[in-house]
């Protein structure tokens, strides 16, 4: 494996894998873009083949009211790391508003099930075929999504709607 | 009447005993929690006031320090908290975040914990000093001191504790199995 992972999956998946980009700066690092519907194939290669056993973060990122947007409104992100070598490799999956479906990596690892929570509590993005996908943080009655850029830093009135208990 | 008599009123006795044993319940959800703790210590010894004696049970205690952000899913709790222990009870809201939601203005956080529980005494800071809680559990005595309601709350209290003869302490409810 002398190829860097980034362009071994370029090769490997030329349908599914949109763009590497090689970040510069204090995260210098390699990003694969993906569309939504390979995360499950590509996070498998990386996994079984590149030696990226490790599920370091799930996370999301909404890209409304941006300069430059990409294409889609949302992207899923998965920062992978490996025992080989120090560098993480980040993949990236644009979402789009009105479809933000991804498959669930729970499969690959048992860690994604909380990650994978978080990102749909906070961001509304569901995950296909997760065993259990509820709210993580915020209460079960909350119907917002509060990472969406779209909704207001002070809410919509949850923290003033509580009975007053009098002495 | 020989010597080693005090005359005083039952009322005063019993403020004299509230005041200078305090239980505390400290609800410390953040940093100001870190200070109830040294305050606790032997450095600022809250125990020269009698309140040493942290239970943090609801149940057994009848002052409520919430010290720290209280977030919307905490909030029912802390009510919860309130309403479990037993009459007489105060409330110190210690810290900016508890008093007002501090620099936290977002959507989790409940912007000031009186607006939904009784508050007795407030407590600037971020986080406060433990001499600012030792000044509010002063002041809590004061009130206490002063007060006119803690002797119907203790004669409600009383009640509680002293069931009729015959009648026994706690009622527990009993399922078909016993």
């Amino acid at each position: 494996m002398n190829e860097t992972p980034a362009l071994a999956l370029q090769s490997e998946f030329p349908d599914i894998v949109r763009g590497v980009a090689r970040q510069s700066g204090a995260r210098e690092q390699w990003r694969v873009d993906v569309s939504k519907d390979g995360v499950l194939p590509v996070l498998t290669y990386a996994k079984t083949r590149l030696g990226y056993c490790y599920l370091a973060d799930i996370t999301a990122v909404d890209y409304l009211s941006m300069p430059n947007p990409p294409e889609h409104r949302f992207a899923v992100v998965y920062v992978l790391r490996s025992r080989e070598v120090a560098e993480p490799l980040v993949i990236r999956a644009l979402v789009p508003e009105n479809d933000a479906v991804v498959e669930s990596v729970t499969p690959l690892w048992d860690a994604a099930d909380w990650l994978e929570r978080e990102v749909f509590d906070l961001f509304g993005i569901t995950f296909h075929h997760h065993p259990n996908l509820i709210r993580i943080l915020m209460p079960e009655n909350f119907d917002a999504h509060p990472l969406r850029k779209d909704f207001p830093t002070e809410g919509v009135g949850y923290r003033d709607d509580f009975p007053i208990v009098t002495r | 009447m020989k010597e080693g008599f005090l005359v005083t009123s039952v009322k005063d006795v019993i403020r004299w005993g509230q005041k200078n044993s305090l239980w505390p319940m400290s609800f410390g959800t953040a940093c100001c929690g870190i200070e109830i703790m040294a305050l606790l210590g032997p450095r600022f010894d809250l125990a020269r006031f009698g309140a040493e004696a942290s239970r943090f049970t609801p149940r057994q205690s009848d002052l409520l320090i919430v010290a720290g952000r209280v977030s919307i899913k905490m909030m029912p709790v802390l009510q919860r908290i309130y309403e479990q222990m037993p009459e007489p009870k105060w409330v110190i809201s210690m810290g900016a975040c508890a008093s007002s939601g501090g620099v936290f203005n977002t959507y989790t956080l409940v912007q000031g914990v009186d607006q939904f529980i009784p508050v007795d005494v407030y407590v600037p800071g971020c986080p406060p000093r433990p001499e600012a809680l030792i000044d509010a559990v002063m002041e809590i005595q004061q009130i206490i001191d002063q007060g006119d309601v803690t002797i119907a709350q203790f004669k409600a209290f009383a009640k509680t504790r002293n069931p009729a003869p015959g009648q026994p302490l706690l009622q527990v409810e009993r399922g078909p199995r016993g």
